[in-house]
């Protein structure tokens, strides 16, 4: 038998104080129903003898000491799975929203997962093209890697996270996709936009998403990414889907983590964020992944905007320690609308380098792409001294490298947010770009296949600028 | 009456009704019996990290304490393996618990059915101290494991050569009170205490790394400390790779503290595929893998760097050079901060408890070349990667760890952009152990290693000095000696400090072809002076390709076959002649 705690001892922003309570466990989960007859969830986060400290997920407004009752439930959080979830929409903390009722569960999970034992991983190998060349070609998203964007407001990163959704293929066996969207602390044009997207691609069917909009409490902002991760989990680990899953914004999750540490009375480290920040976002990022004989995987594209464009603030910098690589965008870029306003060089995919090349892309893949970066951080370079002395002065060299990044930028970096480019063409783009340096200045690329494309490559660039 | 729980604050919890838990105490805590470890006594309360998750647990669960404080098995079967912070063994929860790790599953280290072909080596009588080697056996091809007494006394039996678990007697030893103590292959020790030594022995010689910026530039000695700090996307993780792979310590002991999943996956694969460059059997012969990605409890990472330390200590005093790669501090001592945090301690700088350096400097004062009881030479040398928060150097662990590490080799996010790899920038960078390590390079390569070292980096200084007026008006405007001087440089950087991880012959370099390739650099920068000297402009010299051709030696030159280098000699005497005949 359970027993209803009547009324509290304490109400401090989302969290509430019961005191003498007995048989109840950290992380357990309530329901405090107030005299209204309305019903909110909460869950324990503080233990201290007959003391419990709730925090409340829908927030605390309208709750006194005297009008509420609470009963635990003797388990932590749980989510509802089930196949029907695909086309679904549900609120933060996996409650659905579309008036399509509630789904029947095949099985309940605990949305805060448990780590993947990492001798139970499968190394992933196998990438995913997104049809935008300064991803596929320079930092390939591959199957169960995490890969974040990080954006300024007001950048254009919600169209390159669709454009990314929308043209995903799997390379190599194939297998269904299933797209699994978490919005925490979004507009609801943000998630108007996303959801209009994915129905023109005629992509909702494949769908899953979990909206905490910026008017949402702030506590269930904190379960969103957890229902969505286990969901991505339940879809990829059990029914074998390749699920991709956006979650956007990720720095308003971390306000709403600052936000609940601080009205717990916590010890604030760096910008005022808890000390736990790192561990608490490597609880979400670390979800991502393949797992051996199991045919599906979790991809994890999340979209964060860095506080003032300011790539050393903790939310990016800790993402970034965590995540295997980023995709930084680019505020110059974005302001000459350059569609994407992908900065190449701070972008990087770790997994890049074992599911690129021979047998997976194009041999002349890592090479290329090595090249391209190395020569891209010379024109870098060049710009810079022609800024001092004027474009004019500079030595022959150093102006072609100016073309080649006019070049670069222009053709290989510029597309259109519905063009799908296939890996040949993103290649052949960066061998165009290149083909107006010398071949002594592409040190990266061995004599064989410097042979082999640039001399082809370059006679038809050639051909066609004269 | 027993101790049972009163509060649970995330990994911290305390307890009350007893007054027998002591510091560190090993502690199992709730019904499913989680590990945990006392870090504080305040009255009757006893306050415990406990490292799994604790959501379920309640007030009024009890609370056991073993003991002892935390301590970890070790013996044969460590080698080949992979465990999590506290040591238990990866695979076998994985057979346990599946995929995903489940909480309350306290598997020892090692394989308790596993037979040993043990050689027991003492005799009915013998005296037997600590330090005593009492039993060996073959763990992998390329370790042979010996088993050193901890405790002395007089053997009172001993069993014959044969098959053992690690938990079967091999031998039986009286001790000095009389009481009798069975000596096995297994043994357990504290990993806060570090094992003892009978003194240490001064530092003398490199761990060779075959990555020609650190062997040549920057080493470090076996039994010394180098930190590799450095950004997010810098490197870190592929130069502790590759130092794991390539360095010739006897044994790799990789901690992954704090760190990807996908990464620790990733390094089990290739060690257990590549060849150990000496032997030609698998890495993992050599290598044991601790793994407590970011993910896993913050106090099982708290206690991780203690795990993998008293691992290397254990092999060291079998006479082994173990070199221990951590990979990273920095998550450690957010762990620190973290559960500093929940007990509410006063923070010092950046929030990280005021007892941040004293921790550092207890782990690294833990390497060191020893004698150690036996007699033996042993050395642990540690290898530690910093993630500086914004890749700001100035932040409390990077230059509290600067003060304990001798050896400093700072990654560059600006290197790193352009994939310049190793992104270790040579101007910040430094090591304090090239002065020890002087006799030891005289003694191989000759005097002039030094002087080879010495002139690389002035080049390299010169140039970053030159590099800033480069920027503001152009290479074109600097005279001939000057434009040299960047030539030749670039050369050094492309062709020598450039080193390329993924490339068959580039991996790993032989110091003989370091030293070689440094010699025909200066080489043809000496020789291209002295076409200067004739007032002949330097891109004469440079339109023949010989600089080109150098920055591919790399490549190239096969590592097994230097000799081919002293041909580049030719080459390049070949082209200066080309270019004086045409300027006669």
């Amino acid at each position: 038998m359970r027993i209803d705690y009547i009324g509290l001892s304490e109400i401090n922003g989302p969290l509430v104080t019961l005191e003498r309570v007995s048989d109840v466990g950290y992380d357990e989960v309530c329901e405090i129903t107030l005299s209204t007859g309305k019903r909110r969830m909460g869950r324990v986060i503080l233990l201290e003898g007959g003391r419990a400290v709730v925090q409340v997920f829908e927030g605390t407004h309208g709750i006194s000491l005297e009008n509420v009752s609470t009963r635990f439930t003797g388990r932590p959080m749980m989510l509802p799975l089930s196949r029907e979830m695909l086309g679904r929409v549900f609120d933060g903390a996996g409650k659905p929203i579309d008036g399509l009722g509630s789904i029947f569960p095949q099985e309940t999970r605990n949305i805060n997962g448990s780590a993947i034992n990492p001798v139970s991983r499968q190394y992933p190998r196998s990438c995913i093209y997104t049809g935008i060349s300064a991803i596929d070609g320079m930092s390939t998203l591959i199957r169960g890697q995490k890969l974040p964007i990080f954006s300024g407001a007001g950048m254009r990163h919600n169209e390159v996270a669709a454009q990314i959704v929308k043209q995903a293929r799997v390379g190599g066996d194939g297998g269904e996709f299933a797209i699994v969207f978490a919005a925490m602390g979004v507009k609801n044009d943000a998630a108007e936009f996303f959801r209009r997207d994915f129905e023109d691609a005629g992509a909702l069917q494949r769908v899953v998403m979990f909206l905490n909009l910026a008017s949402d409490p702030i506590i269930e902002r904190i379960l969103t990414p957890r229902c969505a991760l286990t969901a991505a989990e339940y879809l990829a680990f059990t029914l074998g889907f390749h699920v991709l899953v956006i979650m956007t914004d990720m720095t308003s999750y971390c306000e709403a983590l600052r936000e609940f540490s601080s009205s717990k009375g916590e010890i604030p480290s760096r910008k005022g964020y808890p000390s736990y920040l790192y561990s608490d976002l490597a609880s979400l990022y670390e979800r991502a992944g393949m797992i051996k004989d199991c045919p599906g995987s979790v991809t994890q594209v999340p979209v964060l905007t860095m506080p003032n464009d300011d790539i050393t603030h903790p939310i990016p910098d800790l993402t970034g320690y965590i995540t295997e690589g980023q995709i930084v965008l680019d505020r110059d870029m974005d302001q000459s609308k350059l569609y994407p306003p992908i900065a190449v060089l701070p972008s990087l995919s770790r997994l890049m380098k074992d599911g690129i090349g021979k047998g997976f892309t194009r041999e002349d893949h890592p090479a290329l792409s090595n090249q391209l970066f190395a020569s891209y951080a010379k024109v870098q370079e060049a710009r810079a001294l022609a800024g001092v002395i004027g474009e004019d002065e500079l030595s022959e060299l150093d102006k072609k490298y100016l073309q080649f990044g006019r070049l670069f930028e222009e053709n290989f970096v510029k597309q259109q947010p519905d063009e799908n480019r296939t890996i040949d063409q993103t290649l052949e783009e960066g061998w165009k770009a290149l083909s107006v340096l010398p071949p002594d200045e592409l040190d990266r690329i061995d004599a064989v296949l410097l042979k082999k494309y640039y001399a082809q490559e370059g006679a038809m660039a050639l051909r066609g600028n004269i | 009456m027993g101790y049972t729980i009163h509060s649970v604050n995330g990994p911290v919890v305390t307890a009350k009704g007893g007054r027998t838990l002591s510091m560190l105490e090993s502690v199992c805590v709730g019904n499913e019996a989680l590990m945990g470890e006392v870090v504080g006594i305040r009255g009757d309360d006893a306050v415990i990290q406990v490292y799994e998750d604790t959501a379920g647990l309640r007030p009024g669960d009890p609370v056991e304490g073993a003991g002892s404080p935390l301590a970890v098995e070790l013996g044969p079967g460590l080698l080949f393996n992979i465990f999590d912070g506290i040591l238990r063994p990866l695979r076998a929860l994985e057979a346990a618990s599946g995929p995903f790790m489940a909480r309350g599953t306290n598997i020892g280290a090692l394989d308790r059915e596993k037979k040993w072909d043990v050689k027991v080596l003492v005799r009915e009588g013998d005296r037997i101290a600590p330090g005593t080697v009492y039993a060996e056996c073959r763990e992998t091809d390329l370790i042979l494991h010996r088993c050193v007494s901890q405790s002395s006394g007089t053997v009172t039996s001993v069993r014959p050569d044969g098959l053992y678990t690690v938990t079967e007697t091999l031998a039986e030893v009286r001790g000095p009170r009389g009481r009798t103590e069975a000596l096995t292959l297994r043994q357990v020790w504290p990993i806060r205490t570090p094992r003892p030594v009978r003194g240490r022995k001064p530092i003398d010689r490199p761990l060779i790394t075959g990555q020609r910026i650190i062997d040549t530039l920057f080493p470090v000695a076996k039994g010394g400390c180098a930190a590799v700090p450095g950004p997010f996307g810098a490197g870190k993780t592929i130069t502790q790779h590759q130092l794991a792979k390539w360095s010739d310590a006897d044994i790799i002991v990789y901690l992954g503290c704090g760190e990807r999943g996908n990464e620790m996956t990733e390094g089990l694969e290739e060690f257990s595929e590549l060849p150990d460059p000496r032997s030609g059997k698998p890495l993992l012969a050599r290598t044991v893998l601790l793994a407590n990605t970011s993910n896993m409890p913050v106090a099982a990472r708290e206690a991780s760097v203690y795990t993998g330390m008293t691992v290397a200590e254990y092999y060291r005093d079998m006479g082994y050079h173990v070199a221990i790669m951590a990979d990273s501090t920095s998550r450690w001592a957010e762990a620190l901060r973290e559960i500093a945090g929940r007990l509410e301690e006063m923070p010092a700088e950046e929030g990280f408890p005021a007892y941040l350096p004293s921790r550092l400097a207890e782990f690294y004062e833990r390497a060191g070349y020893m004698l150690t009881l036996s007699g033996e030479e042993g050395s642990v040398t540690v290898i530690s990667a910093v993630s500086p928060q914004g890749g700001d150097f100035s932040e409390p662990v990077t230059q509290n760890t600067k003060r304990f590490v001798r050896a400093f080799w700072a990654l560059d996010r600006q290197l790193a952009y352009a994939r310049h790899f190793p992104a270790i920038n040579w101007i910040t960078s430094y090591s304090e152990y090239t002065d020890d390590l002087e006799p030891w390079y005289r003694e191989r390569f000759g005097h002039d290693f030094a002087d080879l070292r010495t002139r690389i980096s002035r080049l390299l200084l010169e140039e970053s000095k030159l590099m800033e007026i480069v920027k503001l008006i152009g290479a074109d405007i600097l005279p001939d000696d000057q434009k040299l001087v960047i030539e030749a440089a670039r050369v050094v950087r492309l062709g020598f400090l450039q080193q390329n991880a993924y490339h068959e012959t580039d991996t790993y370099v032989p110091l003989e072809k370091q030293k070689a390739m440094m010699e025909i650099i200066l080489y043809l920068y000496d020789a291209a002076k002295a076409l200067l000297d004739r007032s002949i402009p330097i891109s004469q010299l440079r339109g023949t390709g010989i600089f080109d051709a150098l920055i591919r030696i790399k490549y190239d030159v096969p590592n097994d076959r230097p000799g081919m280098l002293a041909s580049y000699r030719g080459k390049i005497d070949d082209a200066v002649r080309g270019v004086l005949e045409a300027n006669l």
